[in-house]
């Protein structure tokens, strides 16, 4: 498996990859990317936090695409393909996360409401392949 | 409420384009051009307020004193606000806050910027504990979140790629005579559909550009104003810059996750940044006569209309098919022409806003004047839970 496209913010394993977020252990918000220093919700001053694994599946809340490619630091395969977008709400941490959709699923495929799952895809990286996550619609949810 | 009235003495603008100068002149034509519509002198001018800019270098980050510097140094005090694309209200809000003090009569607001081509995109170099350089790394660009806003209207309330296109052709019609504005073409609909796609169901012509340009007023307290003639200047009323509570709503620039709302409620940013303006002016949304908005996208503009309360959640699309938003309709948005025609001058954008109001409401606004016009309202919204929203009434 190749490494990360950025450290620390999922968990590279092919079969069951997860977000990695925290939790507050005071009040439970959650954070994504983690937090560790400082809760952010006003009514909660608590700087303890458990690491934890976010929910690995959600609901399409909107999604768009990218049709040029974005600047520096984002490295695009030759010749660039234009990729879809998604905004997916995880319930359990009433919480809407980013990320692309998998490679062969574009705007005209996707439907608010859907069910989306996080699986792992390789993307360039700098000097070689690397891995992120990204949101593949879950058939017949 | 009048006690936290200022007066609005002269307004003046340095024309948005792509002119490829130095900031500061933009920030000292529009400074001199607002000078001489009040008739106040440089001298008489003793707190300069700049909107600072992040793209310009150091004379950016002391904006204050580089135009005050530049305009001739005549031991006025000095201030400078940076909040993204509410820099120039809040220094606006410095202003108001030093005369209503009584620490000045007289004080001089201006922004102005030099921008890039192309994308914005984030400062060089590896850094994956900042959230701007992460998202891009992902490959999330400024568009994609207002893309994701628009398709989320086109999910729950049924607009279309028509509707929004309707609003890139409203304001073209509206800032076609405006001579600040940096696009004058009366573009149609078929000129929205036939431009390329940039993030679906966005097109280049439904998002703005960036510009270069320049806003500037002179700001006094009313009995400044009555001394001097000028008793019936419009007033800024309120402003309101006020932060996100958490947890916010909708996935802001540059974030790729919203706040997690199990320990708190989940809450609309956009809206209450107007709400706490006619808390503060103490009138309601049928107090208005016309706004001027942050159309940074077309879409993004009929979310503002329902944020400012003007009508009910899911209705602004309609409310453009059926002329209300034009001018000569019940409540003309963006009669400048807005961001459509101008583009985006960050530290000056949020000024330009209050200088279209100021000219609507002495009847100045020439062909795109709204008849009758007694109290405006702006709205607009910035990266880092930045936003303001600014009342000014005849």
């Amino acid at each position: 498996m190749n490494a990360p496209i950025i450290e620390g913010l999922f968990s590279v394993d092919a079969a069951e990859p997860v977000l990695l977020g925290s939790r507050c252990s005071a009040c439970g918000t959650y954070y994504f990317p983690k937090q560790s220093n400082y809760c952010r919700n006003p009514d909660c001053d608590s700087e303890r936090f458990d690491e934890v694994p976010l929910s690995r599946s959600g609901t399409l809340w909107s999604f768009t695409n990218a049709c040029y490619q974005p600047p520096a630091p984002y490295v695009a395969e030759e010749p660039f393909e234009p990729y879809a977008i998604a905004a997916v709400k995880l319930e359990r941490e009433q919480m809407i996360v980013l990320g692309q959709v998998v490679k062969g699923v574009g705007v005209d495929d996707l439907a608010a409401g859907m069910t989306m799952r996080l699986v792992l895809e390789d993307v360039p990286g700098v000097d070689g392949e690397r891995v992120t996550w990204k949101w593949q619609p879950v058939e017949g949810a | 409420m009048s006690n936290n009235e200022i007066a609005i003495l002269g307004v003046g603008m340095h024309p948005w384009g792509k002119w490829g100068k130095n900031f500061v002149e933009y920030g000292v034509a529009a400074a001199r051009s607002a000078l001489q519509d009040a008739g106040v002198p440089w001298r008489d001018v003793r707190f300069v307020s700049g909107g600072g800019t992040v793209r310009c270098g150091y004379p950016g980050y002391v904006a204050g004193a580089t135009f005050a510097q530049a305009l001739g140094w005549q031991g006025a005090e000095v201030n400078t606000s940076y909040a993204a694309c509410a820099s120039g209200s809040q220094a606006l809000a410095a202003a108001r806050a030093k005369i209503l003090s009584g620490a000045c009569d007289v004080a001089l607001v201006v922004g102005a910027d030099t921008t890039p081509k192309g994308f914005l995109k984030p400062a060089d170099g590896e850094r994956p504990d900042d959230p701007d350089w992460v998202r891009f790394r992902l490959g999330i660009t400024n568009p994609t979140y207002f893309a994701l806003y628009a398709r989320r209207r086109m999910e729950v309330y049924g607009d279309t790629p028509a509707d929004f296109a309707a609003v890139k052709v409203k304001n073209a019609a509206h800032g076609f005579t405006n001579p600040n504005a940096r696009y004058k073409r009366k573009f149609s609909a078929e000129d929205v559909a036939a431009s390329a796609m940039v993030a679906d169901p966005l097109r280049l012509m439904d998002i703005c550009a960036t510009s270069d340009g320049g806003a500037a007023m002179i700001v006094s307290s009313l009995d400044y104003a009555r001394k001097i003639g000028k008793g019936d200047a419009p007033r800024i009323a309120a402003i309101s810059t006020v932060t996100p509570t958490f947890a916010s709503e909708l996935v802001e620039m540059p974030d790729i996750a919203t706040d997690s709302a199990v320990a708190a409620e989940a809450r609309p940013f956009r809206a209450a940044l107007p709400a706490k303006a006619y808390e503060e002016a103490g009138i309601g949304p049928e107090d208005i006569s016309l706004a001027e908005v942050y159309d940074l996208s077309t879409a993004l503009e009929l979310d503002w209309i329902e944020d400012l309360q003007l009508c009910a959640r899911g209705e602004a699309a309609a409310l453009t098919r059926a002329g209300e938003t034009s001018v000569g309709g019940r409540i003309p948005i963006n009669a400048s022409g807005g961001l459509a025609c101008f583009g985006e001058a960050v530290p000056a954008q949020a000024l330009a806003q209050v200088c279209e109001l100021t000219w609507q409401l002495r009847g100045q606004a020439g062909e795109r004047q709204v008849a009758g016009a007694k109290v405006g309202i702006t709205a607009n919204q910035g990266l880092f839970g930045h936003g303001s929203s600014v009342i000014v009434k005849a």
